[in-house]
């Protein structure tokens, strides 16, 4: 057993999250990442937009901040410039991060400003009921794409990596031991760190797109899952609806807050 | 709260069923088949078969499965 309430609000319990929902276990191996590094409840501050992910911050013991929609990377950037002491930690859901916050999201990225993005990737407006996202597959189903999405979706990952990302990852909730241990090399990475977890939604995608109960969705992933090693020699025909996971990125880049800093130390000199 | 004690290995499995949410995962992805779904709930049916796996606890998104391995306890303790 892992000992999850010290970490947890646990009045706030049960969770809001539907039956089956992939965010609980995201939850669960983020905590146990946190543990792991052994960082204290008041040097962590957890930050989140809008969306059922979102709701997330609500639940842990933590310095939270639940923000408006889209704009939990502002908020973040702002503490972390304030207070580069926190850990700062965003939740964020794959509409609130890359339609309505994917401006912040690429230039949080290109500043590779010392924060961790847990981006929960559903493919779908989870909250408001299953509108189509930014990374809703060509041909699925939501509620504003009643025939199936015609336009393309983004790779969020990629997005990340090209805006420079210092460290990108890609996991399952199948895979929850490796999900925690990407996780935890986010928090200790200097700068900018994505992990873009796919946690299934049974109610506002599975069911529209007839993709089974919640195990038939997770064990989907397993199916589907390549790692990126085996990845770089398939083709994009072979790679088609495949999930690639594992670490896409873990590189070495100046730090926008290290640089600020270094701007500030500076100055005083010259004084 | 309903809890349960292994016979061949020393476990104890507790399922808080007011968090519960029948989502059935840990039923289905158990590789022993020591869970069932009762009343809409997961309920620890074969305890001796448990081999303290902790699969069910590291998927279950509700919180409501706790597995104690209690060989480890001393270890595992947090
Ligand atoms: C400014 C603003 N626009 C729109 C909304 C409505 N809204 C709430 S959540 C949401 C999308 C949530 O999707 P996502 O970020 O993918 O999170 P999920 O619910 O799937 O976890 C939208 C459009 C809002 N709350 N605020
Ligand atoms: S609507 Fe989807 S994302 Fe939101 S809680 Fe339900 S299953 Fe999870
Ligand atoms: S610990 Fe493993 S074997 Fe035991 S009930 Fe859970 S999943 Fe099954
Ligand atoms: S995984 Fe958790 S919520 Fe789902 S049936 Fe099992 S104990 Fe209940």
């Amino acid at each position: 057993m892992f000992n999850y309430d010290q970490y947890l609000r646990l009045n706030k319990f049960p969770l809001i999250w539907c039956s089956g929902c992939g965010d609980g276990i995201v939850l669960k191996s983020m905590l146990r990442a946190i543990h792991k590094l052994g960082i204290n409840k008041d040097e962590m501050c957890m930050v989140s937009g809008i969306g059922c992910s979102s709701r997330l911050t609500g639940y842990v013991d933590f310095n939270t901040l639940h923000t408006t929609h889209g704009r939990a990377l502002t908020f973040a950037t702002g503490i972390k410039m304030a207070n580069p002491k926190l850990h700062v930690v965003v939740v964020t859901g794959d509409g609130d991060a890359t339609a309505i916050g994917g401006n912040h999201y690429i230039h949080a990225a290109r500043r590779n400003i010392d924060i961790t993005v847990i981006l929960f990737n559903n493919f779908i407006y989870g909250m408001t009921g299953g509108q189509v996202s930014p990374t809703t597959p060509k041909g699925k189903r939501a509620s504003t794409a009643p025939y199936g999405n015609f336009e393309n979706a983004f790779n969020i990952s990629g997005l990340a990596q090209a805006a420079g990302a210092s460290y990108v990852a890609r996991a399952t909730v199948y895979n929850a031991v490796q999900l925690e241990k990407y996780i935890q090399r986010a928090i200790e990475k200097k700068g900018f760190s994505l992990v873009e977890v796919l946690s299934p939604c049974p109610t506002a995608y599975g069911r529209r797109n007839r993709e089974g109960t919640p195990v038939d969705m997770i064990l989907h992933q397993k199916e589907n899952s390549i790692p990126v090693s085996k990845a770089e020699s398939m083709t994009p025909e072979e790679l088609e609806g495949k999930i690639i996971t594992g670490v896409l990125v873990d590189t070495e880049r100046p730090e926008c807050r290290t640089e600020y800093q270094r701007l500030i130390d500076h100055l005083k000199e010259e004084k | 709260m309903s809890e349960q004690k292994a016979k061949k290995k020393d476990v104890t499995i507790t399922i808080n069923e007011a968090w519960c949410k029948g989502c059935v995962i840990c039923v289905e992805l158990c590789p022993e088949s020591v869970l069932e779904m009762r009343s809409g709930k997961a309920k620890v049916a074969h305890l001796d078969q448990c081999s303290a796996c902790m699969l069910c606890e590291l998927r279950c998104p509700d919180f409501a499965i706790v597995v104690v391995d209690n060989s480890k306890v001393d270890q595992s303790s947090e």
